[in-house]
């Protein structure tokens, strides 16, 4: 379809926006808005990163070295919510921003200016989170997941952490509403839902789990509110509520949290394994399939986080095999990026390096997560660091990694420049290895009974830690030279071709120049 | 700009997103310090809630006369439908925590506070519903279904039917009756918040039902509030949908922002109806 911009009072076709901080403050524009949205994401990630090198700095030695142990607590659960909500989700809604309405040929997204809403809300929901560490009492100290009776317990940073909760809830609500519409609405004409680039339709599914699953937070932080503050019982036994109620309304959202955290990843590394194999994605209606099966299974599956709260047998045994499950489609996936290398002429530049370092460690983490969830086993290492383990490997090496790799993909079309490949490869190699030696060693400090999110340990957990921490600072210098890759990219990186990557087949390579222009598809390209 | 039909809207750069994000920054830190019983929580919240009205206004103004000047085409009706459509979607799945929570409670955790287990910590816990808890010792009486929420159940009930009589009117374009129905939907409405608050006080005064009654407290309280708020701004969206009409907006073909409030007031109607049989009845 068409689109016509408004300009407001201005005339003529060439761009008239606010300039300066209120071009950004202001805009409707679906790639300032992008921007923003990735830029956000890696501040919050240094916000993230900075708690997380406080957490490995405490727990490079025995006994309380750096952060008394109440601080240490706010440490980790703001390092989890910081990295989930601010960091995570944000960097694959700016993807979203960018790529969709460039990939199904669309003028902008469907609600221009509800857009800006979604991303404006963030600062102040980080601006909460961030505050909440100097206010009486500290910010929330109990996890990520905020159980109760913890979190009944503190205090106004408790209360600031509810309402950043409420608000990014209220900013993904919108910006998913927003993706959904996009691409059923405004698909070029000819894009059929089949023809949709991967990364589109794994966006359109986490966009469903995110219209599903964000109210079910909101609801439940509310519950926690008013036993905090107005005397329910939602999770008090006295009343007669019960605390794992918390656990099992918290984890409906939980789970499929982290399949909604993981989903846009599938979708780049479903464009950059073909694009640099040369090749077609082997299997893409299968893929589509297994990301829907995917995404169904994970709304079934949430009390294997739950398996040593109390739960009748033949609750675990159900959410077991469920959990399993979820492994095969998994599997589908991954064996569709493998045959899609198969016999292809590839090349491995560093999108492609990211993508493949992404296909061996998220297939460690899946494994570990089905060890997880094997209920005789994950009653021995729950709440430890296996757990730990298991999920920075489909987070850190899963997601993460996967959004450098669409970012490094996506660079030249969005700045006109070449990122440098020689640092690029730099960035990866040392991001894989100290990758590795933070999280493998973790698996074996879970294994050997090591409890998570405590300050302290016993001396056998000595090196092994010692290990972690040096790769963990490791890993954190090397995203500061990711930072500078990119800033030397944008200030004098080699100008880019359309079309820099050879085997790239999707519309913002093949009908858009280089960089982007500002406004794209006014008039929708004929897709054949 | 003059507008060719077929083409996509994208609205000019906006302010007033970021006054919203203002406006939620003042509330949020207002609430937060209010309920933990700072003085200067008070007025954040006011000033932040004074610019979220100021907002709304402001927004919903600017799209209404973006409707009004012809700039929306099919693809945009399109949109806010998908949009609208998803938006009660989230609706539903907030309302469902709570019901779930209910059902939770009534079905788990009530039978298991009171088996052998804990016999011992609570001997004299009777497990049956309604209860205020093994630890709650004052006792009240749970709310009948049979008085003001069956009479309650009967107008929403009844609102829904007018609103559905509204909108034939405005297809048919018979203006004044579609301005009657609309008033005798927004007086229903009222009408059933005005019953609500008073069953409250009821609540509250005679049967010592208080929102600290326990799980029954709790939920009750929340569900019907919940529900209440949102009749409440199901309310406000039908008086400004009625100034809207006698402003002569709306065409019999062209009339989204009426549709979309008649989905959501039809989307209250079917909660109280979920409320009133596991809330009251059951
Ligand atoms: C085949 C796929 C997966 C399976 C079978 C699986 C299974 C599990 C199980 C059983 C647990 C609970 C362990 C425990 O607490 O004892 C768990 C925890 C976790 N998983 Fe997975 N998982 C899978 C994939 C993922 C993915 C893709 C992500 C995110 C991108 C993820 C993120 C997490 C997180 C964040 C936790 C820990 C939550 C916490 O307690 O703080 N998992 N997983
Ligand atoms: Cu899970």
């Amino acid at each position: 379809m068409a689109a016509v911009q408004d300009h407001g009072h201005s005339h003529g076709h060439d761009d008239h926006h606010p300039t300066g901080i209120m071009r950004w403050i202001t805009t409707t524009n679906h790639k300032d808005i992008g921007t923003m949205y990735l830029w956000f994401s890696f501040a919050m990630f240094l916000v993230g990163g900075t708690l997380a090198m406080g957490i490995r700095a405490e727990l490079y030695q025995p006994g309380i070295q750096i952060l008394e142990p109440e601080l240490f607590n706010q440490f980790t659960t703001l390092h989890g919510l910081i990295m989930v909500f601010g960091a995570i989700m944000p960097a694959f809604v700016g993807f979203a921003n960018w790529q969709v309405p460039m990939m199904i040929g669309a003028p902008d997204m469907a609600f221009a200016r509800m857009n800006n809403w979604s991303f404006w809300l963030l600062p102040v929901a980080a601006t909460l989170l961030v505050v909440s560490f100097f206010v009486p009492g500290g910010a929330a100290a109990g996890g990520w997941t905020f159980y109760p009776p913890l979190s009944t317990q503190g205090g106004l940073g408790v209360d600031m952490m509810i309402f950043a909760v409420h608000i990014l809830g209220a900013s993904s609500i919108m910006g998913s509403i927003n993706i959904i519409t996009t691409i059923l609405n405004m698909r070029a004409p000819g894009m059929t839902m089949m023809k949709m680039p991967l990364f589109v339709w794994t966006w359109l599914i986490t966009a469903y789990l995110l219209v599903l699953v964000m109210p079910v937070l909101a609801g439940v932080v509310t519950m926690l509110l008013t036993d905090r503050h107005f005397g329910t019982s939602f999770f008090n036994a006295a009343g007669g509520g019960d605390p794992v109620l918390f656990q099992h309304i918290f984890w409906f959202f939980g789970h499929p949290e982290v399949y909604i955290m993981i989903l846009p990843s599938f979708g780049i590394i479903s464009e950059v394994i073909p694009a640099f194999s040369r090749k077609p994605l082997f299997g893409y209606s299968s893929m589509v399939y297994a990301t829907a099966s995917i995404a169904i299974l994970s709304c079934f599956v949430w009390a294997h986080h739950m398996f040593t709260a109390g739960m009748p047998v033949t609750g675990q045994l159900f959410f077991m095999y469920a959990t399993m499950l979820i492994a095969v489609p998994t599997g589908v996936k991954v064996f569709n990026w493998t045959a899609t290398m198969w016999r292809g002429s590839m090349t491995f530049e560093t999108p492609m390096l990211f993508s493949i370092g992404f296909i061996f460690l998220f297939v460690i983490g899946g494994f570990s997560g089905v060890i997880c969830a094997i209920v005789p086993i994950d009653i021995q290492v729950q709440d430890t660091y296996y757990v730990i383990a298991h999920f920075h490997y489909v987070l850190v090496s899963g997601s993460l990694f996967a959004i450098f790799a669409g970012i490094y993909y996506w660079l030249p079309k969005w700045t006109g420049r070449m990122y440098n490949e020689t640092l690029g490869k730099w960035h990866f190699w040392l991001s894989m290895v100290f990758f590795n030696i933070t999280f493998f060693v973790q698996h074996f400090l879970g294994l050997a009974g090591m409890p998570r999110r405590i300050p302290d340990y016993a001396l056998q957990f000595a090196d092994f830690n010692m290990i972690s921490s040096l790769g963990a600072f490791g890993f954190g210098l090397t995203q500061l030279f990711f930072l500078y890759i990119v800033i030397n990219c944008i200030r004098s990186g080699e100008k880019a071709p359309q079309k820099p990557w050879e085997g790239a087949t999707t519309l913002e390579w093949t009908a858009l120049p280089t960089p982007a222009p500002y406004h794209s598809f006014e008039t929708p390209p004929v897709v054949k | 700009m003059s507008q060719e039909s077929g083409h996509y809207y994208v609205p000019a750069p906006s302010g007033w997103p970021i006054v919203g994000s203002t406006a939620l920054l003042f509330m949020a830190f207002g609430a937060a310090l209010t309920m933990n019983k700072m003085e200067l929580g008070y007025g954040l919240l006011a000033v932040g809630f004074a610019i979220l009205i100021y907002m709304l206004f402001g927004w919903f103004g600017t799209v209404a006369r973006e409707s009004e000047s012809g700039k929306f085409n099919a693809a945009v009706d399109r949109s806010f439908r998908w949009g609208m459509g998803w938006f009660i979607l989230t609706e539903v799945m907030f309302f469902a925590a709570f019901f779930g929570a209910l059902f939770y409670m009534r079905v788990f955790s009530l039978p298991w506070l009171g088996d052998a287990d804990h016999s011992l910590l609570w001997p004299d816990f009777v497990a049956e519903w309604p209860t205020a808890g093994p630890g709650t010792h004052e006792q009240f009486t749970p709310m009948g279904a049979w008085g003001l929420p069956a009479i309650n159940t009967l107008l929403l009930l009844t609102s829904g039917v007018t609103c559905t009589l509204a909108h034939w009117a405005l297809q048919a374009g018979k203006r004044e009756s579609l301005k009657m129905w609309l008033l005798a939907t927004i007086f229903l409405g009222v009408l059933f918040l005005g019953l609500q608050i008073y069953e409250y006080g009821h609540a509250y005064a005679d049967l010592n039902l208080k929102l600290t009654s326990g799980a029954y407290g709790s939920t009750f309280f929340m569900l019907t509030g919940f529900h209440g708020f949102h009749v409440t701004l199901g309310a406000i969206m039908l008086t400004v949908i009625y100034f809207r009409c006698a402003a002569g907006h709306f065409t019999p073909e062209k009339h989204f922002g009426f549709e979309g409030v008649a989905w959501y007031w039809h989307f209250v109607d079917v909660v109280w109806l979920g409320l009133f049989i596991f809330v009251y009845l059951m």
